[in-house]
């Protein structure tokens, strides 16, 4: 297949480069305090955050993966898209505003708040690295295969230079900007994404007439599956194991959303709970809106491109919507759309290193190491140190996962924060009782049975399409493992608590206070 | 037990002579969380978000499990092409951006006012 002009599409990503780099070294002028680096001086509104929040939840791997999905296995897609849209209504109805209100810097600052420090902070910042490791390997897996499709690079070492190209752009980024830089990323990748990809939208249903159904006419008429692509079950009705799989796999997606770390750390980015809920309310309407245009930009792939010929692509499914970009519009609309899968990737990555590295620095080295004691600078400096670090944790990993399936990784930390982060976000927020027992409870047992499932389930080990094909050592049936695993972290969140009594009363008047009312809030 | 009691943090911005804002004090929280302001301003939260949680997760998981077990039923055309399960799942499009203009509408209508009061009278500036 051809790729449109590799120049072309490095040109205009060396537009959008030049453009946010300008604009990061731009907003980062002016006086700073240290709390700055973690939420960009809270002076975000609920619009533009929402806009960054959709920059950072629709990355390479929803833009990519799910126009993919929906060519290959049609209606199968949809379902991906459903759960994680669905999942923002946890987080405006249950999480964002109280975080917002009881909160400063981390997710920890939540957990914490009136249980003993050191150990619930310590789980806390577990789970996050956890979560954000797993979310950052599936976006700089994703940017190798992008590499092989976009630039033409096909050998390894091409491919592992490009990887370290895009992580030191992001360290970059991060050390220069902080997050109000990287909020900025995020809005301009945003806006560029939606508006690219609502353009290839109209342009489809225009082929159409507008006709929906039409469109899903032709793309099951020209489809290998035929009409099997209309309903659901083609990629997940292999057998009982793999149906349950799938149900487990809606789960984790619906509750994962509202517990990962990077999304909940947006929320400390606006001035108040109401700007939080406007941030929710416009990440909805466009992530959304996004969903609804991929399935037109699936189905519109299906019969453009061809199937076959999709998967024949380097980067096989993930290459419907770049193909169906230089079917539409040539080279140029490919070189846009290239452009903004990379930049996706970039904005992406930079927001989760500032997740893991204010975790790093705020939970683990100020909150448990020195006992709260580290000056707000000192902390910063360290939360840079580890930002640099995570940067380079990155390159090796995603040179090391290079060609993994990237929507295997994503759905891998969104079970992790449904079962691990979730739980002890809901019960510390809305059961008085929840004590410190409890919360590491649920946390490190969320954590560990989400991990030892997935190590010993047929993803890993024990079958073709396994990580390492050669091992047999399975014996969980199901690729995820949020069916059990959220459960577990939800049953000893409550064990932890009824078997011991450790609540500050005191603390938790001022939280359930607090989280309504927004009073005492950093503003 | 080593409790911190809040971690220091950037220092606070220089008071605004207007918005002057002090820390409440224990008795102040106390105070407020038995007030019927605040007891109605819970309820009024809880009263709407519980119970629409549990809606929208059931027609989630309603779709899903139909999705998986009856994809006979999903795949009956209902408009053209269009069969029950496009139908539907558009259909959790519709719900998710109505549920949320909803909750928006009632926040801003039945708790932030209420909200502000009381974060008014808690940081004395009321």
């Amino acid at each position: 297949m051809d790729v449109g002009n590799p120049l072309v599409n490095i040109l205009i990503f060396g537009a959008f480069v030049v453009v946010t780099l300008v604009v990061v070294v731009r907003v980062s002028r002016g006086p700073r305090q240290a709390g700055d680096f973690y939420h960009g001086g809270r002076a975000f509104t609920g619009r533009q955050n929402g806009i960054a929040i959709a920059g950072d939840y629709l990355s390479a791997a929803s833009f990519l993966g799910i126009a993919g999905a929906v060519a290959v296995y049609g209606y199968d897609g949809l379902l991906y898209s459903i759960g994680f849209l669905v999942a923002w209504l946890v987080a405006l109805l249950l999480v964002a505003e109280p975080l917002r209100n009881t909160g400063k810097y981390t997710m920890a600052d939540v957990l914490s708040f009136r249980m003993r420090q050191r150990p619930v902070r310590t789980a806390a910042a577990v789970s996050t690295l956890a979560v954000s490791f797993f979310y950052l390997l599936a976006q700089m897996a994703g940017a190798g295969g992008l590499v092989a499709l976009l630039l033409g690079v096909q050998d390894q070492l091409g491919q592992s230079l490009v990887i370290a190209v895009v992580g030191a752009l992001m360290i970059v980024y991060v050390l220069v900007g902080g997050m109000k830089g990287t909020t900025w990323v995020q809005i301009i990748k945003a806006v560029l994404l939606i508006v690219g990809a609502g353009l290839m939208t109209v342009w489809v249903l225009v082929l159409n007439n507008g006709n929906l159904s039409s469109l899903l006419d032709r793309a099951a008429r020209d489809h290998p599956e035929g009409d099997r692509i209309l309903g659901p079950m083609l990629q997940y009705g292999a057998s009982d194991a793999s149906k349950l799989g799938f149900i487990s796999l809606a789960i984790a997606l619906v509750l994962g959303a509202a517990g990962l770390p990077h999304v909940l750390m947006r929320f400390y980015t606006v001035p108040s709970a109401r700007e939080a809920r406007r941030s929710v309310t416009w990440a909805i309407g466009l992530i959304g809106a996004f969903y609804l245009f991929t399935l037109i930009l699936g189905f519109g792939a299906a019969y453009l491109v061809g199937v076959d010929e999709i998967l024949a692509a380097p980067g096989g499914a993930n290459s419907a919507a770049p193909a169906l970009a230089y079917e539409l519009g040539g080279t140029l609309l490919l070189g846009v759309i290239a452009a903004v899968a990379f930049a996706t990737i970039l904005a992406v990555v930079a927001g989760l290193t500032i997740t893991a590295a204010a975790s790093f620095a705020h939970d683990v080295y100020n909150g448990v190491i020195k006992r709260g004691t580290a000056s707000p600078e000192r902390e910063v400096r360290v939360a840079r140190i580890t930002a640099v670090v995570v940067g380079l944790v990155s390159i090796v990993g995603g040179v090391l996962a290079n060609g993994q399936n990237v929507a295997f990784l994503v759905s891998l930390a969104f079970a992790i924060a449904a079962s691990a982060n979730l739980p002890s976000i809901l019960f510390s927020l809305y059961w008085r009782r929840f004590s410190t027992r409890g919360c590491v409870w649920s946390i490190y047992g969320g954590l560990l049975s989400a991990l030892v499932l997935i190590a010993f389930s047929p993803v890993v080990t024990g079958s073709e399409t396994a990580m390492f094909p050669g091992l047999d050592v399975a014996w969980f049936p199901l690729a995820n493992p949020a069916l059990v695993s959220v459960p577990v972290g939800f049953l000893l969140g409550w064990l932890g608590t009824v078997t011991s009594d450790d609540a500050d009363q005191a603390r938790a008047t001022e939280m359930e206070v607090r989280s309504l009312t927004g009073a005492g809030a950093e503003r | 037990m080593s409790r911190t009691p809040d971690l220091p943090s950037a220092p606070a911005p220089a008071p605004d002579p207007g918005t002057a804002r002090r820390e409440p004090a224990a008795e102040d929280w106390q105070r407020v969380r038995e007030s019927a302001e605040f007891t109605g301003l819970r309820r009024r939260f809880r009263r709407f978000a519980f119970p629409m949680t549990a809606a929208f997760l059931l027609w989630y998981l309603l779709y899903v499990l139909l999705s998986t077990y009856a994809e006979d039923l999903m795949a009956t055309p209902v408009l053209g092409r269009l069969n029950v399960g496009i139908v539907l799942g558009l259909g959790q499009f519709v719900t998710t951006f109505l549920l949320t203009w909803l909750y928006v509408r009632h926040a801003d209508r039945n708790l932030d006012p209420a909200a502000a009061a009381l974060r008014a009278e808690l940081e004395g500036r009321a």
